[in-house]
């Protein structure tokens, strides 16, 4: 029977084929698919920045990964025996995130095992979107870390001059290799660091339009904070964690990052390492982070002063991944603690 | 200006979709050859039919009455003859014992006299309340004469008309408060005589312009040192009309959870009820007619149609021209909060104050996913709960361990699916846990 044929057939049968199921018969228009559509859109820009930061092979590296989270994703859904849902968008997200937080000189390779074990073990052997308690992109950059320390921590390339995107196709990585802003306050202290990076304006401005060493997508912090005040506009994230975790990244470098007591740049925390990315995208992840505004704002300060002690005492000149993934678990406990406030609890004390 | 009164947590703004029918005057359908009344329209006990099959009755005469336990009498519409006492279907418990009367197009309408209700004191006024059978018809069905009666232990000083009209598409308690505002008002009047007490607010959402300044205009006129009744505008979002939202927004005061309205001083009734008081004590005339708004692109004409208890959608969609092609839901009540039914041999009760008929490009028809967990959920609820956690764990199967959530406070709005990205019926869940779970002593 046609389509046509039905519905003319419907509207004459007095015992109609209609649906029914339980109220609300309204729905907004807000669904997953659009959200994370959304955030993938907001994250073009500083993709293509990084084009012209990096050179053309950031561009491969994010592909290589997106395509492979997809993969993994449809393969991980086929084989657990799930509706497979790679066009809700959440697979083709990680995939960028992931690309954003790995250097921008690694093999291409990288990012197809951080894909299998994100999307497969990290998300779908815990149930799937919603269940996973660890933000998948992060796992991603974590095994990485963890299995290819080498490159992960080596592969930093120095932004390219004149737009010569193509400059670092073909050469190798060795060759030009350079290190990180925080690496280098790390290692060598602030002296080393100014007489790298410079100081004063020029310096902040270049790092905030993104001209600094570091990974694919988390350089270029005013095309983040752009897309995160975008998000903050259509109502899919809240101030609630950026703002408190940069707020306690800002105060706590301030108070310990320099030498002697209240002596840090809080600006200059804010604006190097992967603080901008990990705050308005990362942190901000639904699954792994808690529902409830108060958590949110103890979840945001939990990453902000574990990015902040890993960056002073850690071992690794940046610590917000790791801060994030360690706050990843505690959201539910969070959320079971601080519960929202009930509308009127019954005579006599509540239940 | 000042700021429209509104509750403070929770809310979610659908479209209004009132266009359709909010300036459509309301418009008496002719008795259909047939009406189907099931005995149980309110809460508590179903009538029991006074009347035998092939009996005659009078316009407004009595046909079943509850004899034991919580109830209110129901009255024939129409002067006809019973053809039957069976079954009829029914929008919630698929089918539900009902009298069937057919229709004596020869017998005169009645005429009801104007009655002085001023020198009738409370137990008499209450009592023509419980003998016109009314209820409260925006939706819930409580037995009207036992909510004016609130317990001694908790004194009542506030009555609440509720002109909110929150639910999208349903226009018929505005029109009546255009049209009928003198009725309303002096039903606020009589309610308040039964209460024994001086103050009415009646909440209307700021989407009714004329009906507030019609509404205030009465209002004021009614006024007296001894009797205010003073109409407050509300910010439009749903589920204003909720009884505690309102309670809430109009007074400021918080309805404990499990606990009724007169424990904090408040009695709310329906506009449309007051009017049912008005025509009961004034007239004398019971409830069984009333407003009911026919609309969505589903329907040849939308409506706001004055119609008898019993009439069956059916002769409703012949009246109005006939289903639309691309029809996919029928609703009755509204769509955040009405049932689907799935036939039109499906009558009319008190409590139907809306009949829609929404096409596919009106509802939402999208399979639900898994909980992202975004928290919208938790915005939403007006009564500060967690839906996703409920939902979640009666997904696992712990539907028994839902009370820890509060899950007895949800009136079920619908707020929380509303807004769900993933689609997910919160409201099933929630219903699911309410069976399951351990209702708090």
């Amino acid at each position: 029977m046609s389509k046509q044929q039905e519905t003319d057939d419907q509207a004459v049968s007095p015992v109609g084929r209609w649906k029914v199921s339980l109220s609300p018969h309204l729905k907004s228009n807000e669904s997953v698919e659009k959200i994370m559509w959304t955030v993938v859109a907001c994250l073009v820009p500083p993709l293509v920045l990084s084009v012209f930061i990096f050179g053309i092979q950031t561009l491969f590296i994010t592909a290589v990964s997106v395509i492979s989270c997809v993969i993994v994703e449809a393969v991980s859904q086929k084989a657990l025996g799930r509706r497979v849902t790679i066009k809700d968008g959440s697979a083709v997200l990680t995939g960028m995130l992931m690309a954003f937080v790995i250097p921008p000189g690694v093999s291409p390779l990288l990012p197809i095992l951080a894909a299998i074990f994100a999307i497969y073990i990290g998300k779908h052997l815990l149930g799937g979107i919603g269940y996973n308690f660890f933000n998948p992109a992060l796992l991603g950059r974590a095994f990485l870390l963890a299995s290819f320390p080498v490159a992960m921590t080596s592969a930093w390339l120095p932004p390219v001059q004149d737009f010569a995107i193509f400059s670092y196709l073909g050469t190798q990585v060795d060759a030009v290799a350079t290190a990180t802003p925080l690496a280098v306050m790390k290692e060598h202290g602030m002296a080393a660091f100014t007489q790298t990076f410079g100081s004063g304006a020029s310096l902040y401005s270049s790092f905030f339009l993104g001209w600094r060493p570091g990974c694919i997508g988390e350089t270029s912090g005013f095309l983040l904070v752009l897309g995160g005040l975008y998000l903050m506009y259509r109502g899919y994230i809240t101030w609630h964690i950026p703002v408190s975790l940069l707020g306690t990244i800002a105060l706590l470098s301030w108070i310990f990052g320099g030498e002697g007591y209240f002596a840090g740049d809080p600006l200059l925390a804010l604006l190097s390492g992967g603080a901008l990315l990990g705050a308005f995208y990362m942190a901000t992840d639904y699954v792994t982070s808690p529902s409830n505004k108060i958590s949110q704002i103890v979840f945001g300060i939990g990453i902000g002063a574990l990015t902040v002690l890993i960056r002073l005492k850690g071992g690794y000149p940046e610590g917000i991944c790791y801060a994030i993934l360690l706050m990843n678990p505690l959201s539910t406990v969070l959320d079971s603690f601080f519960k929202p406030q009930r509308f009127a609890p019954p005579v006599g004390g509540a239940k | 200006m000042k700021s429209l009164l509104t509750f403070p947590k929770g809310g979610v703004h659908p479209p209004e979709c009132k266009a359709q029918t909010q300036g459509l005057a309301i418009e008496t359908m002719p008795v259909p050859d047939e009406l189907e009344l099931i005995l149980g329209q309110h809460i508590g006990a179903p009538c029991t039919p006074t009347v035998a099959k092939r009996a005659d009755v009078g316009e407004g005469g009595l046909i079943g009455e509850v004899t034991k336990g919580l109830g209110v009498p129901l009255h024939a519409p129409i002067a006809g003859k019973i053809k039957d006492i069976g079954m009829s279907v029914h929008p919630i418990r698929v089918s539900a014992p009902s009298i069937t009367i057919a229709v004596d197009r020869e017998a005169q309408p009645v005429q009801y006299e104007k009655q002085n209700w001023q020198q009738l004191d409370s137990a008499q006024l209450l009592a023509k309340v419980h003998e016109a059978g009314i209820i409260g018809i925006g939706g819930a069905g409580f037995p009207t004469h036992v909510k004016l009666k609130p317990p001694a232990n908790s004194p009542v000083d506030t009555l609440i008309l509720n002109g909110a009209e929150c639910e999208p598409y349903i226009t018929a308690d505005h029109r009546v408060m255009l049209e009928q505002a003198a009725s309303v008002v002096e039903g606020a009047r009589i309610i308040l005589k039964i209460l024994g007490i001086k103050k009415c607010f009646i909440g209307i959402e700021s989407n009714k312009p004329d009906a507030i300044a019609e509404m205030t205009k009465t209002a004021e006129q009614a006024s007296s040192p001894d009797c205010t009744i003073k109409v407050e505008a509300l910010q439009v979002k749903y589920p204003q009309g909720s009884e505690k939202q309102l309670i809430q927004a109009v007074t400021g005061r918080k309805v404990p959870a499990g606990a009724l309205p007169s424990a904090v001083g408040v009695v709310v009734q329906n506009v449309g009820t007051a009017k049912a008081i008005f025509d009961a004590v004034v007239y004398g005339k019971p409830l069984y007619e009333k407003v009911v708004t026919i609309s969505g692109k589903g329907i040849g004409r939308p409506a706001n149609l004055q119609v008898k208890i019993g009439t069956k959608l059916k002769d409703i969609v012949d009246y109005l021209g006939g289903l639309q092609p691309g029809l996919s839901k029928i609703i009755m009540g509204g769509p955040m909060m009405g049932f689907a039914v799935s036939s039109l041999e499906v009558p009319v009760t008190k409590t139907t104050s809306a009949v829609l008929f929404l096409t596919e490009d009106e509802i939402d028809t999208r399979p639900h996913g898994q909980c992202i967990r975004c928290g919208w959920c938790l915005e939403a609820c007006p009564m500060g709960l967690e839906p996703k956690e409920i939902a979640i764990y009666v997904e696992a199967r712990r539907a028994e361990d839902t009370a820890q959530f509060g899950v007895f406070d949800c009136f079920e709005c619908g707020s929380c699916s509303y807004v769900c990205p993933a689609k997910r019926p919160l409201v099933q869940f929630v219903r699911l846990a309410k069976m399951k779970a351990k209702r708090p002593q």
